[in-house]
C-alpha cells in the first residue's frame, strides 16, 4: 500500500471513533431540548453512548474468548465434534508439551527472582550516587526495545564459530581469551533455557528498577537516619528496614513479571522456535494454531494452561481490589 | 569510620558501573555493527573495530609496463593500496617466509641487487640498475594498522532493498490507531465508570480487573475463527489493518481502562459537580474538564500503548499477512533472522531501525513512561 493511502486509513480509522462520541451525543443533546422532561432517560441513554464501544470490544475481544476457548479445548481440531479429554490426554502424552510446563516453571522460577533481586539492588545503588539517573536509564532502556529486538542483540553475544576461526560472538570471544573451547550456547540442552532467561531478565529488570526506584523516594529519611545513629550497617538497614518496607511492591513486580514470563513467545520464537529443548507453552500454542491447517482443540488446550497459570493472581487481584473499595467506604 | 564509609561508596560505584557496562555492551555491540563494513562484520568481532587494527595483507607492485627510466636507472613506482582507507603500514617484507622483515622506508635488496622501499602510505618505489624483465609484479607483504571505519550502506540496503522502509511504515500504520482508538473509547468508558451511576458497574469494574492478567492467548483462535467467518461472509481480506486495530484496541482495553480510572478517580469531586449544577451534561463535563485535566495520564497511557503495538510480535503475526504491503517490524526482523541467518548487516541496521522509534520516545518521553509505568504497577 502506498504511503498516502496507508495515512488516510490510519486517519478514517481514528476518526471513525471521534465521530461516533461527537455525533450521538449531539444528538442525544437536540433531543433532549425538545423532552427536556427526562433528565433519567437521558442519562442512561447517555451511559450507553459512554459505554457501548468499550463494552462491546471487551466482550468480543476478552470475554467471550475466554468461553469459546475453553469449549474449543473439548473440540476436535476444526472445533465442530465433541471429544470429551481427548486434546488434555493429548497433551500429557506428547513430550513436547511436558517440556515447556518444564521450561515454563524454570523461567517462572528464575525470570521474576533475578529480575527482581537486581532491580532492588541497582535501585539501592543509583539513590546513593551521583550519576545514578544516567545509570539507571541506561539500565532501564531495554525496556523500549522489542523482545524480536533484543534477540538479534543477543544472538551476537552467543554467535558462535568453529574452533580456529576467529568469534564474533562476545560471549565465545571471552571464552576463547580465557583459553576455553568456543560452544553453540543456543544449542546446549538445558543450559540454553538460562541463556535465553538472561534476555529476558535483561529486559525486566529495568521496569523492577524504576518501580523500586519510585517506592524507596516513599522511606521516610528520619528512620533510616535513627538506625544509622543507632549504628546499624548498611546492610542491616538493607534488610531490616528497606525489604520490609518495600513488601508490597516486591509482591507487585513479582507479578506483573510473573504474567509476562508465562506468555513468554517472542524470544523463544525467534531465537530457537523452541528447538534444542527449550519449548515454551506460548511458542507450542503458536506452532499448534498453524500447524498442518491449525487444530484449535489442542491450541486451545494449551492457551488453557496459560490461563490456569494466572488465575491466583487474578483471584487475588479481585480480592484486593474489593478490600479497597470496602475503605473507601 | 569515614574511611570505612569511603570505602562503601567507592565499592557500590564500582558495582553499579559494573551492572551498567553489563546491561548496555549489547546494544551498543549492535549499534557499532549496523555502521561497519559488512565483509568486515562477518570475520570479526565488534569490539575489534574500535580500536586501530593490525592486518596483514598481500599486495602487488606493477610489472615492466610501468617502469620509467631516468639517469640509466629504472624506477616502478606506485601505491600498493587500491583505495585510500587510511591504513598505515608498521613493516614489510619480500618473501612470505619473513613477511616483516623490513620496517617502513628501510631499503629491501632483493637477489637480482634491485631495490625496494615501502612507505607508510602504501607508496613504494622499486629501483635497478638493469631493466625490468618481468610483465607481473612482485609480491609485497606488508603489516599495517587499520583505523576504525564505519559506513552508512547498510542503513542504505535495507531501508531500499530489504523492504524494511515499507515495514516501518505499515508498523506506523498498524501502532497509532491501534494506540489512539483504545485511548478514545477507553476515556469515556472510565468516566462513566467513575462518574455514572448505572446499574452492574461494580461488576463492571470487577471484571476490567480480571480481565487484566488474562492471557491474550486465550482470545487468538476464537477472534481469528470471527475474523475468517467475517472475511468469508462479507468477501472481503480476513487480514487487514482494521482488524488488528481493533485486536490491539481489545488488548489493552482492560489496562487502558484500568489506568484510567484509577486517575479520574483522584480528580476533585466539587469541580465536577459544580459543572453539574450549572447544567453541563456528562458530555460537556467530559470533554472540557475531565479530559483537559486528564493529559498527563493520556500522554503516559500513549507511550505504553504504543511501545506495546510498536513492539509486540505476536498479533501481528496472527492479524496480518505476511505480504510487504502488510509486514510489521517485528515480524520483518523475525523473518530475516530466519533467511539472512548470515547475512548480519541486514539483521544488525534492521533490528537497530525497528529501535529507532521507540528509543526516540524512551529518551525524549522517559518521565512519562515511568510514570506511566508505576501507576500501572498498582495493577497485577
Amino acid at each position: 500500500m502506498s504511503f498516502f493511502s496507508l495515512i488516510s486509513t490510519v486517519i478514517v480509522g481514528v476518526l471513525f471513533f471521534i465521530i461516533y462520541f461527537g455525533l450521538s451525543n449531539f444528538i442525544l443533546d437536540l433531543v433532549c431540548k425538545f423532552k427536556s422532561n427526562s433528565v433519567a432517560l437521558e442519562n442512561s441513554v447517555r451511559a450507553i453512548i459512554f459505554i457501548a464501544p468499550a463494552f462491546l470490544v471487551l466482550f468480543m475481544f476478552i470475554l467471550y474468548p475466554v468461553f469459546e476457548t475453553v469449549r474449543l479445548s473439548f473440540y476436535d481440531k476444526f472445533g465442530r465434534e465433541f471429544v470429551g479429554w481427548n486434546n488434555y490426554l493429548w497433551a500429557l502424552n506428547d513430550p513436547n508439551f511436558r517440556r515447556s510446563i518444564l521450561n515454563n516453571l524454570g523461567w517462572l522460577l528464575i525470570v521474576p527472582t533475578l529480575s527482581t533481586f537486581f532491580g532492588l539492588v541497582i535501585a539501592n545503588l543509583t539513590d546513593k550516587i551521583w550519576w545514578g539517573t544516567i545509570a539507571k536509564s541506561i539500565i532501564f532502556m531495554p525496556m523500549a526495545i522489542s523482545f524480536v529486538g533484543a534477540g538479534v542483540i543477543w544472538k551476537f553475544i552467543y554467535d558462535y564459530r568453529g574452533t580456529g576461526d576467529q568469534q564474533i560472538g562476545l560471549l565465545n570471544a571471552i571464552v576463547v581469551s580465557l583459553g576455553m573451547e568456543p560452544q553453540a550456547w543456543l544449542t546446549i540442552s538445558i543450559w540454553n533455557n538460562l541463556f535465553l532467561m538472561a534476555i529476558m531478565i535483561w529486559i525486566q529488570t529495568g521496569l523492577a528498577l524504576v518501580i523500586f526506584s519510585a517506592a524507596l523516594r516513599g522511606i521516610p529519611n528520619e528512620t533510616l537516619e535513627a538506625a544509622r545513629i543507632d549504628g546499624a550497617s548498611e546492610f542491616r538497614i538493607f534488610w531490616s528496614i528497606i525489604i520490609p518496607f518495600l513488601e508490597r511492591t516486591i509482591l507487585v513486580i513479582w507479578t506483573i513479571i510473573t504474567i509476562l514470563v508465562l506468555k513468554v513467545f517472542d524470544i523463544i520464537y525467534a531465537m530457537t522456535n523452541g528447538e534444542w529443548q527449550t519449548e515454551v507453552l506460548a511458542n507450542l500454542m503458536y506452532d499448534w494454531m498453524f500447524r498442518g491447517g491449525g487444530d484449535s482443540g489442542r491450541g486451545s488446550v494449551l492457551a488453557f494452561c496459560i490461563m490456569i497459570g494466572v488465575i491466583p493472581i487474578l483471584v487475588w487481584n479481585l480480592y484486593r481490589h474489593r478490600q479497597e473499595q470496602k475503605n473507601e467506604i | 569510620m569515614k574511611f570505612k564509609l569511603n570505602l562503601s561508596s567507592i565499592f557500590s560505584q564500582l558495582l553499579l558501573l559494573f551492572f551498567v557496562i553489563l546491561w548496555i555492551t549489547p546494544t551498543f555491540g549492535l549499534l557499532i555493527s549496523s555502521f561497519r563494513d559488512k565483509d568486515q562484520l562477518a570475520i570479526s568481532g565488534w569490539w575489534t573495530s574500535l580500536i586501530n587494527t593490525e592486518v596483514s595483507e598481500i599486495h602487488r607492485t606493477k610489472g615492466k609496463n610501468e617502469q620509467s627510466k631516468e639517469n640509466e636507472v629504472y624506477f616502478i613506482r606506485g601505491n600498493l593500496f587500491k583505495e585510500d582507507k587510511g591504513k598505515k603500514i608498521l613493516s614489510f617484507g619480500v618473501t612470505s617466509k619473513n613477511i616483516n622483515a623490513y620496517m617502513v622506508g628501510e631499503k629491501a635488496v632483493l637477489k637480482d641487487k634491485s631495490e625496494i622501499v615501502v612507505f607508510e602510505n602504501g607508496d613504494y618505489e622499486w629501483r635497478s640498475e638493469n631493466e625490468f624483465k618481468k610483465k607481473k609484479g612482485r609480491r609485497i607483504f606488508i603489516t599495517a594498522k587499520s583505523p576504525p571505519s564505519f559506513t552508512l550502506d547498510n542503513y542504505k540496503e535495507v531501508l531500499f532493498e530489504a523492504g524494511l522502509g515499507q515495514a516501518f511504515l505499515n508498523t506506523i500504520a498498524v501502532a497509532l490507531p491501534a494506540t489512539l482508538i483504545p485511548l478514545i473509547i477507553c476515556s469515556f468508558f472510565a468516566y462513566s465508570l467513575t462518574w455514572m451511576n448505572f446499574f452492574g458497574r461494580d461488576i463492571l469494574l470487577a471484571t476490567i480487573i480480571a480481565s487484566l492478567v488474562v492471557p491474550l492467548q486465550m482470545s487468538l483462535i476464537p477472534i481469528l475463527t470471527i475474523y475468517n467467518d467475517l472475511g468469508a461472509l462479507f468477501n472481503i481480506e480476513a487480514k487487514s489493518f482494521p482488524g488488528i486495530w481493533m485486536a490491539h484496541t481489545g488488548f489493552g482495553l482492560a489496562s487502558t481502562t484500568f489506568l484510567l480510572w484509577n486517575f479520574m478517580k483522584s480528580l476533585p469531586n466539587e469541580m465536577l459537580e459544580a459543572a453539574k449544577v450549572d447544567g453541563a451534561s456528562h458530555y460537556d463535563t467530559f470533554v472540557r474538564i475531565v479530559i483537559p485535566l486528564s493529559i498527563p495520564a493520556f500522554a503516559s497511557i500513549f507511550i505504553l500503548q504504543f511501545l506495546w503495538v510498536w513492539n509486540d510480535l505476536l498479533v501481528g503475526l496472527v492479524f496480518l499477512d505476511k505480504h510487504p504491503s502488510e509486514i510489521i517490524l517485528t515480524a520483518k526482523l523475525k523473518e530475516l533472522l530466519g533467511s539472512y541467518g548470515e547475512n548480519w548487516e541486514i539483521l544488525t541496521t534492521g533490528a537497530f531501525i525497528s529501535m529507532t522509534v521507540p528509543l526516540f520516545i524512551f529518551f525524549s518521553l522517559q518521565r512519562f513512561f515511568i510514570r506511566g509505568l508505576v501507576a500501572g504497577s498498582v495493577k497485577g
